[in-house]
């Protein structure tokens, strides 16, 4: 497994992106690493942008990445994907649910919200890997909505060399005691999305 | 045993450790979970306060009578405390009293980027500095031991970075637990405590002492450390700064200051001697560095390290390189140029009122009165009123300041009516005296109260209107409306957040009030708050619709324009995005032709 790792996961407000930085930040501690991880929530409680930078290292100084060192650019969302992607390395990872919330400006028609093909293209001319996955589609499979942000962490996790019991129980720990086993499933799912 | 915390959970949890028995804070981003921690651990009275003065003269309070005490709060926060925090710098405490200031450097959810480390040289007491959750642990415990060894408040000052990263920290359990039980019988010390101009011109000499006693005091504390390396550059840098610093620079040479006033002048003398070239790297003004330049020694600063916004790596890095200092860190590549390419525009994503927010009908009735009215605003979610589509917001500059601003202008001679806007815990913070000097002056002006029973901006805190604290208990709610009775005005109307109608009539009705002022208080519960009703989602009936574009002037995320166009206009008709919806009919009052319907979520088979 690489001693660092630099993540960046962004999303829209409410979509648990800022809990899954988080579990992703209790397994860089748990892999024996520091971590630390650093969020800015906007103005909006809901619908606003949400960032959240993740480091992992055996010493880690700033809670932020530099721009342009992000290994793995963890998206909730596939607009907020392309963003972002001025932050990932040459060469870096795009994880990406490819689910769209449309903004205010595209809803009332002042901008256009790209096609998901656009996107897609764009994010791989940048990106030396995109793993395009459908969060809302397998967690609903799994049994919850609520569950994307695990699938995504099943996704991400499967692209790391690092063990995903470690994940699991990371996750397990972070969710009411009655979603545990959903949850578990929606990790499965995002892991095997990825061998996809 | 090592925890991820945020600065402000490590915050709360040194002290909780250091013993604090009474801690009291108004919630400002990004200081508020340090408070919401705190009520979490047993044996301490963690209360929300009605504003950021009571909260620091309550722990005052408490510290007189020696209980260890703390006050938290936004960086500007501290200027509505700081009248009393300028007092309890002669005053002395007995037991510890800590301020909390939680800076915004960037300004992610401030009115400004004020550098609050200036309070501890104008106040003259001292300020600690952390640089991770573990410090923030560590300098808020050594905070109480300081502030009783000095018999002074000492600040701890956090970045928004700070409070809201989380990095490992150790937890321990104290070895004894907090204190409970009563305080030991009061100490009457007038002679100190009362501030009446002689104890204040006896008190100044002590504050002067004192400030020398702390100074000699921080030349040999662990707080403050030199880290060698290559001698040939050497930083002074705290806080996050550090954090930047010791990545941008790494191999060379640090003074990483933890007390960052009064200063560690020897070692800096020592540490400037060694060092060939010497920087001073911190964020905001040139706290550190003048200083330095003050003792006469010659340091490169803010002439390439910014001055305003956040600091970062990368702005770090690029100081460094413009001072011509040798870094042996590299930026990250560019990626290739005919990769940065988009052939689409990324459309922004601008913050909304939420779907079904109580504050919608109201913006939208206000902003019909443009032409006769000017609006004076205030600091809650409600700001957003100056976004677009509403655009009815003319004037915000504090807590509490719409009704100042709107009697002044008013009394000044305005020609227009003049309508001040606030929510109801800025009600309650800053705006029963302004209310009371507005009625004492027979001022005209409308004030609008949107009660949304919740301090929503910061994430849904408890105020004195909803009279639930913060440990849970419910106590005695207090209503607007009769406040504003009691306090003198005479033309007072009460209306639903979601009646597009009632609140058109009831503005019309304040607004004819010639003399005095009238009010208008619009209640309805905050979307995030138990008290709110969803109801039935609406939707959109195609064959009706005429796209005539009033739907979208109400500014709801949950309304999208559809993929049909009207035939004749060629505009989109309106769709209404179900999982979004609330049910919360604004958009089917205000629609002309009676195209949105309660749906519940199923379509017109005929649409």
């Amino acid at each position: 497994m690489a001693e660092r790792r630099n993540f960046l996961f962004v999303g829209v407000g409410g979509q648990g992106t800022l809990t899954a930085s988080d579990i992703a930040a209790q397994v860089g501690i748990d892999l024996g690493l520091e971590a630390k991880k650093s969020e800015v929530h906007g103005f909006a409680q809901r619908g606003g942008v949400v960032e959240s930078h993740v480091r992992w290292a055996p010493v880690v100084g700033s809670p932020t990445c530099e721009q342009g060192t992000v290994d793995v650019l963890v998206a909730f969302e596939l607009l907020e994907a392309i963003r972002w992607i001025d932050w990932l390395r040459p060469g870096g990872t795009v994880v990406v649910n490819v689910q769209k919330i449309i903004p205010m400006s595209a809803s009332v028609g002042e901008a256009t919200y790209p096609t998901e093909e656009a996107i897609l293209e764009a994010l791989r001319k940048r990106a030396g890997r995109v793993v395009a996955v459908d969060g809302l589609a397998l967690a609903t499979q799994a049994g919850t909505v609520r569950a994307v942000n695990t699938v995504v962490l099943g996704t991400l996790s499967a692209l790391l060399d690092t063990p995903p019991e470690v994940w699991e129980k990371a996750i397990v720990r972070r969710v009411p005691r009655q979603y545990a086993d959903v949850n578990r499933t929606a990790f499965q799912l995002g892991r095997e999305a990825a061998a996809a | 045993m090592k925890r991820l915390l945020s600065g402000n959970e490590a915050i709360a949890l040194g002290a909780w450790e250091a013993g604090v028995r009474y801690a009291s804070a108004y919630p400002g981003t990004p200081s508020t979970e340090i408070l919401e921690a705190l009520s979490q651990y047993a044996g301490v009275q963690a209360e929300w306060a009605s504003n950021e003065k009571v909260a620091l003269d309550a722990a005052a309070g408490a510290a007189f009578g020696g209980g260890r005490a703390l006050a938290a709060m936004k960086h500007v926060g501290v200027n509505v405390a700081a009248d009393s925090l300028m007092s309890l710098s002669y005053t002395g405490v007995r037991g510890g009293l800590v301020l909390i200031s939680a800076d915004d450097p960037g300004a992610f959810s401030s009115q400004n980027e004020q550098d609050n480390r200036h309070y501890a040289r104008f106040g003259k007491f001292p300020c600690l500095e952390p640089a991770d959750s573990e410090e923030a642990r560590q300098f808020t415990r050594l905070a109480f031991d300081l502030s009783e060894q000095f018999h002074c408040p000492v600040m701890v000052r956090s970045t928004t970075r700070l409070s809201h990263s989380k990095s490992a920290v150790e937890v321990e359990m104290p070895e004894e637990p907090p204190a409970a039980g009563p305080l030991p019988p009061f100490e009457r010390h007038p002679d100190w405590y009362v501030i009446i101009p002689a104890t204040a011109r006896r008190r100044h000499p002590v504050v002067e002492q004192r400030l020398l006693d702390i100074a000699e005091w921080g030349e040999s504390t662990p707080v403050n450390r030199v880290e060698w390396g290559d001698r040939s550059v050497g930083i002074i840098t705290c806080g996050m700064a550090y954090q930047y610093v010791r990545e941008v620079f790494e191999g060379f040479s640090f003074l990483k200051v933890g007390l960052t006033y009064p200063l560690p002048q020897r070692a800096i003398r020592e540490f400037a001697e060694q060092v060939e070239t010497l920087v001073v790297v911190e964020e905001l003004d040139p706290f550190i560095e003048e200083q330095v330049r003050a003792m006469g020694i010659a340091v490169i600063g803010k002439e390439f390290f910014p001055l305003t916004g956040e600091l970062t790596l990368a702005r770090v890095r690029q100081g460094a390189v413009a001072a011509g200092l040798p870094i042996r860190t590299s930026p990250p590549a560019p990626p290739a140029p005919d990769a940065q390419e988009l052939d689409f525009e990324v459309p922004s994503r601008p913050p909304a009122m939420c779907p079904g927010c109580p504050h919608r009908a109201f913006f939208y009735n206000l902003r019909r009165w443009k032409k006769q009215a000017v609006f004076s605003g205030d600091i809650g979610c409600y700001s957003m009123g100056v976004l677009p589509p509403f655009e009815a917001m003319d004037m915000l500059i504090s807590m509490g300041a719409s009704i100042g601003m709107a009697h002044g202008l008013k009394q000044a001679g305005a020609q227009e009516k003049v309508i001040a806007t606030l929510g109801d815990s800025t009600f309650f913070h800053a705006g029963l005296s302004p209310l009371a000097n507005l009625v004492y002056n027979r001022g005209n002006v409308v004030l609008t109260v949107l009660d949304n029973r919740i301090t929503a901006m910061t994430g849904g805190q408890q105020h004195p209107g909803t009279g639930i604290t913060l440990l849970g208990q419910e106590g005695r709610a207090i209503d607007i409306a009769p406040v504003v009775r009691a306090l003198g005005v005479e033309h007072v109307w009460e209306v639903d957040a979601w009646d597009v109608q009632g609140i058109n009539q009831a503005l019309k009705d304040a607004m004819a009030v010639e003399e005095g002022p009238s009010a208008v208080v619009v209640k309805g519960a905050c979307v995030f708050t138990p008290y709110f009703r969803r109801r039935p989602v609406v939707a959109v009936d195609t064959a009706t619709c005429t796209a005539c574009g009033s739907c979208f002037r109400v500014g709801c995320p949950a309304i999208l324009k559809s993929g049909v166009t009207d035939p004749k206009s060629g505009k989109a008709k309106a769709s209404i995005d179900p999982l979004l919806c609330t049910g919360c009919t604004v958009c089917l009052q205000v629609c002309p032709v009676d195209a949105i319907y309660e749906s519940g979520g199923e379509e017109k088979s005929d649409g």
